[in-house]
């Protein structure tokens, strides 16, 4: 018999090594020595810095809590919640046709892929650039600040939403459309319950992250508790700047509580 | 109306192929009348699941007519494909209920074709809908289910809700595409039991694409066997025989 001598000579007792991946890693330590050298990182750079530090920490204690300075923030506040909301409103609606003309299993591939490519072009800036533009474009205030979150939110909810799509059972949407359906009908009675857990996950998701970013745009000048933030740093109220700070992580931590609840709603 | 000699379906000429060359669907032609339980047996990936695809039009033909009564429906498409389609009800393979609507939203996708989108979204279907889907969920056995969710329901219970939808649409004809698959024997024979005992009632014709050679034997009034593409048995269950299996499915051994 010829075959177990062909399976015997394909069994070496070692196991194969993957090169490529060993070459990679060996790059990224190479790397990383050069650029540490480069940017002059340095033991005594970072022991420089320390008293400063120390410094910095020592004048944040204890917070600000001033009735006139409590009013500068609490209208920063409001103003950032509201960019973040109105921001997620618009932006998850936009996203809901978005995501479904970016599906490639519900859309013909000429349509679907100029979808993904403006999905793209949304994508492809931070949104303290996108807030930057907006200010530029129409300048300051709390519209500039709230486009440019929608735009964020347009591009991260639309192309997860369209993955969301694509993942999902097709006997299911065939079963209706046997039905004589139209296509809205399918969508609304075949794809929408199947994705509407993932969609709603995705917006609180959203929502968690606009509240983190709308605390950031003002300090580009689109509104909102960052022009606060900038100018208390400027100014070096250090003790104002930790009232912010810890306002934010509330703030934070209250919307990661509403966000779970809101994913738990639509299970 | 329509006249009662005349075929409820005609196929003529069905030639269907995925990859060009490669025909899973031959030359078929067969005729339907316009009620009776039609049975088609033969081995996977002959083209059974096919053909009755080909009759609702979720499959395409590549060549070939079918027609719907006295209506053309090979080329339609658009509006005129979905007024053909609200009229023919569809069981599926593996239930395929959408599985987060509850069992009555799931009945009432069989009115699809007749209640606008904004409906739909709203849930807002007419009482009579609504009042029809009752009445089958009570025929199905299924009467306390309406609420529930479809992924909390057995296999049986799910396919009953499958038989369910398809009649909301007041079809004019039944298809089954391997309806029993996924089911157990006991409740595979009662799933087959029911269709057959509704659309009679309902005076229509039922075409099932079916693996169990005994239930179609025990259903069916017209069994058609297909083997490679091609009808290679047609006739009353009484009339098939061991040659025929053997000729439908191959080899010899199986047959008992």
């Amino acid at each position: 018999m010829t075959v177990p001598t062909i399976t015997q000579s394909a069994r070496p007792l070692s196991l194969p090594v993957n090169w490529w991946r060993r070459g990679g890693y060996l790059a990224l330590g190479l790397y990383t020595a050069y650029a540490l050298s480069t940017l002059e990182i340095t033991w005594e750079r970072i022991l420089r810095g320390l008293p400063q530090g120390a410094k910095f920490l020592s004048r944040m204690w204890p917070p600000n809590f001033e009735p006139q300075k409590m009013e500068l923030m609490r209208d920063g506040m409001i103003e950032s919640i509201g960019i973040a909301i109105l921001a997620t409103f618009f932006g998850v609606l936009l996203s809901l046709p978005l995501g479904v003309l970016a599906a490639r299993n519900l859309m013909p591939s000429a349509v679907s892929w100029t979808a993904r490519a403006f999905i793209a072009l949304l994508r492809s800036f931070n949104p303290l650039i996108v807030a930057i533009l907006f200010v530029k474009a129409i300048g300051f205030g709390a519209l500039a600040g709230i486009l440019a979150l929608i735009v964020g939110s347009l591009g991260f909810v639309s192309k997860l939403f369209a993955e969301a799509i694509e993942e999902m059972n097709l006997k299911q949407v065939e079963a209706v459309r046997a039905t004589g359906a139209s296509f809205m009908s399918v969508l609304i009675m075949g794809v929408l319950p199947q994705v509407l857990a993932r969609f709603a996950g995705f917006s609180a998701y959203q929502l968690d992250s606009n509240l983190r970013n709308s605390t950031m745009v003002g300090i580009v000048g689109g509104g909102g508790i960052g022009a606060a933030l900038f100018t208390a740093t400027q100014r070096f109220d250090y003790d104002f700047m930790l009232t912010i700070l810890l306002t934010i992580i509330g703030l934070i931590m209250i919307s990661e509580i509403v966000s779970t609840q809101i994913r738990k709603l639509f299970q | 109306m329509q006249n009662v000699t005349a075929p409820a379906l005609r196929i003529e000429k069905l030639n269907k192929s995925y990859v060009a060359g490669k025909p899973v669907l031959h030359d078929i032609s067969l005729d339907f009348a316009s009620r009776g339980i039609t049975a088609i047996i033969g081995p996977s990936g002959t083209g059974k699941s096919t053909l009755v695809r080909c009759i609702n039009r979720l499959v395409t033909p590549t060549s070939g007519r079918i027609l719907f009564g006295s209506t053309d429906i090979t080329g339609l498409s658009g509006k005129n494909l979905r007024a053909v389609r609200r009229r023919i009800g569809m069981v599926h393979q593996e239930y395929s209920l959408v599985e987060r609507l509850t069992v009555m939203e799931n009945l009432l996708t069989g009115r699809l074709g007749y209640v606008p989108a904004w409906r739909a979204w709203l849930r807002r279907f007419p009482k009579q809908d609504i009042a029809r889907a009752y009445e089958l969920l009570d025929a199905v056995g299924l009467g306390d289910f309406a609420n529930r969710r479809a992924d909390q329901l057995s296999g049986g219970q799910r396919q009953r809700v499958g038989i369910a939808r398809a009649l909301m649409q007041q079809p004019d004809l039944l298809l089954a595409d391997e309806p029993t698959s996924s089911l157990d024997p006991k409740t595979s024979v009662e799933i087959i039991e029911l269709m057959a005992k509704l659309a009679s009632a309902r005076d229509i014709p039922v075409v099932i694409n079916i693996h169990n050679v005994d239930l179609a034997k025990r259903f069916a009034t017209r069994i058609i066997g297909m083997a490679r593409g091609t009808v290679v048995f047609d006739g009353p269950p009484s009339a098939l025989q061991d040659t025929h299996l053997a000729d439908i499915y191959g080899g010899q051994s199986w047959i008992e």
